[in-house]
């Protein structure tokens, strides 16, 4: 069975149907790309997946769970984790504090052995920093470290929300659009990172609008239109899908 | 010989600025009651009514029971605590000035009560409550509850705490479980508060409904933003030179009240606009 299976979620806003019946799968260790013209329902079903809105009807499940159920927090606990279109860094921590804060399920700081200045803690706290400090070096901030988030660039600030998520070691990481606004250089690295994360076994699912990156990067692809999937499969495939091409040249006209 | 005039000199200082100096000790355990809580990002107007139950449960089983004085501080902080908690978990779903509001009617509540109850004494307040609290008391408690704060900070707690005061989005997403730390928050807030109110109970014999009521909470809050809520001795030295103010005042001659309150709206005016971050900003290094 595949790592993450979404079966006909629905997603009501009032009158507004944002998901109608969406059905894909998503296996163990790929690169799949979720596209689809603005406004197609792609953040929705992420903010579905992630726990952090509920469905109005549907099933979510992951590693044989259902989730769609369930708070946010549980299903990060789970081993989701993602970022978002809007950026949501800590912005008054640095750089660092922000992957530290990051690790929350994956370290454990208990408050005793500190308050009682044992010296596990402090050696416990050296050992996460090290890990925090591999992973900024991971999305190639490593020099800066101890600059506050909110003086980072557009393109740092995504990089940054990327290392945050990794900080949790996800099973499955969730990218809203990890290289919008990102230039040239930058996206290279990100895309690199990318493959390098799926060959260590982690499994990623990508909302993206930059084609060449969705179409070289990801083994496959599922598109979005109306809150329908209108076709799933390998890059080749869905860039000739007659309905895909139909979305991008009828709704799209920016593109 | 020194030894004995610098004891003489401090004993004279205590004799004239021993209730000041007990009262910014109250004071400084109050403001981190509040700044536990807005350390998770929440704001809450009900530390003052925490530190009235504290007052009146330490009060009435002193009095009336003749409990240990030990005991009844123990006893104060975890009837703050409990209360906070039942209160935290339906409370805490509402946000911003919602929550505040929510915090500050459920003051009102507990002073309606404290009126109206016979066993708090009613309007009159509750006396008189054995004369227990002495000033090491308070200055131990302020230092362990500063110590409990600055230990915090790099718990998982604190950080905790600190995400979801950033971002309470992205903290949720990150798998932390924002109603269970916002009420624990709450809950730490409130047994400071409790113990705070105990200890001022036995210090000045009494308790009254009216000292706990809004402009209390407010005030608390003033210490907060005027000493910076970034460190956790931010509110002690909002605290500290707020309670100390009027004395200072005196000290210059004046005497009426408008222009305390008036010199008082003034710091709190300055430090928002020129120190954002209160007069913590001051002595750090990196103020952004
Ligand atoms: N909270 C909400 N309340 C009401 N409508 C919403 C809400 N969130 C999304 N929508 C609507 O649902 C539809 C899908 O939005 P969504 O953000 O999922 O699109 P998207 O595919 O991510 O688009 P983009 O590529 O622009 O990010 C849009 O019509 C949007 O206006
Ligand atoms: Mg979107």
């Amino acid at each position: 069975m595949a790592l993450l299976e979404i079966r006909s979620i629905i997603r009501m806003f009032g009158g507004l149907c944002a998901l109608n019946g969406v059905d894909f799968s998503v296996e163990e260790g790929e690169i799949h790309g979720l596209i689809g013209p603005n406004g197609a329902g792609k953040t929705t079903l992420l903010n579905i997946l992630s726990g952090m809105a509920p469905p109005s009807s549907g099933q979510v499940q992951f590693a044989g769970r259902d989730i769609h159920a369930l708070p946010a927090y549980q299903v990060a606990s789970l081993g989701v984790a993602r970022t978002f279109q809007n950026i949501r860094l800590f912005p008054a921590m640095t750089c660092l504090e922000n992957v530290i804060a990051g690790q929350h399920l994956t370290a454990s700081r208990p408050l005793l052995p500190r308050l009682l200045q044992l010296p596990s803690a402090w050696r416990l706290d050296h050992e996460y920093e090290k890990d925090a400090r591999s992973t900024l070096a991971r999305v190639g901030l490593e020099n800066r470290a101890r600059v506050r988030a909110q003086s980072l660039s557009y393109g740092e600030r995504r990089r940054l929300e990327i290392a945050r998520a990794l900080a949790a070691r996800p099973r499955l990481l969730l990218l809203d659009e990890p290289v919008a606004g990102m230039r040239q250089g930058e996206v290279t690295q990100v895309a690199e990172l990318i493959r390098i994360l799926a060959g260590e076994g982690m499994t990623i699912l990508l909302i993206e609008h930059n084609m060449s990156f969705v179409m070289t990067l990801c083994s496959r692809i599922t598109v979005l239109n109306f809150g329908q999937v209108i076709a799933t499969g390998t890059p080749d495939t869905v860039s000739r899908h007659p309905h895909v091409i139909e979305a991008y040249l009828g709704v799209d006209k920016s593109s | 010989m020194i030894p004995m005039d610098l004891n003489h000199i401090f004993t004279q200082f205590y004799a004239v600025y021993g209730s000041l100096i007990n009262f910014i000790g109250i004071n400084s355990l109050l403001a981190i009651s509040l700044y536990v809580t807005l350390s998770a990002g929440q704001l809450s107007l009900g530390n003052a009514a925490f530190a009235g139950i504290g007052g009146y449960t330490a009060g009435i089983l002193t009095m009336y029971l003749n409990v240990p004085y030990i005991v009844a501080l123990f006893a104060a902080a975890l009837m703050s605590g409990a209360i906070a908690m039942i209160l935290g978990f339906p409370v805490l779903r509402l946000r911003g000035v919602f929550l505040a509001i929510a915090t500050l009617a459920f003051g009102e509540v507990v002073r309606i009560l404290a009126i109206n109850l016979q066993i708090t004494g009613g309007a009159e307040g509750l006396t008189p409550i054995p004369d227990k609290t002495q000033a090491w008391m308070i200055f131990t408690a302020l230092a362990l509850t500063g110590y409990f704060m600055a230990v915090l900070r790099r718990s998982r707690i604190g950080w905790s705490f600190a995400s979801i005061r950033e971002d309470e989005t992205a903290a949720k997403a990150m798998g932390i479980n924002t109603t269970w730390y916002k009420t624990l928050a709450f809950t730490i807030g409130a047994m400071i508060a409790g113990l705070a109110g105990a200890m001022s109970a036995h210090l000045n014999y009494i308790i009254t409904p009216g000292e706990f009521g809004f402009s209390a909470a407010v005030q608390l809050l003033i210490f907060n933003i005027v000493g910076g809520t970034r460190v956790w001795y931010g509110p002690i030295l909002g605290a500290a030179l707020l309670t100390a103010l009027p004395e200072i005042l005196r000290g210059f001659g004046v005497t009426a009240g408008p222009v305390r309150m008036g010199v008082n709206g003034f710091i709190l005016l300055m430090v928002i606009l020129f120190l954002p971050n209160g007069l913590v900003s001051l002595f750090s290094h990196n103020k952004d």
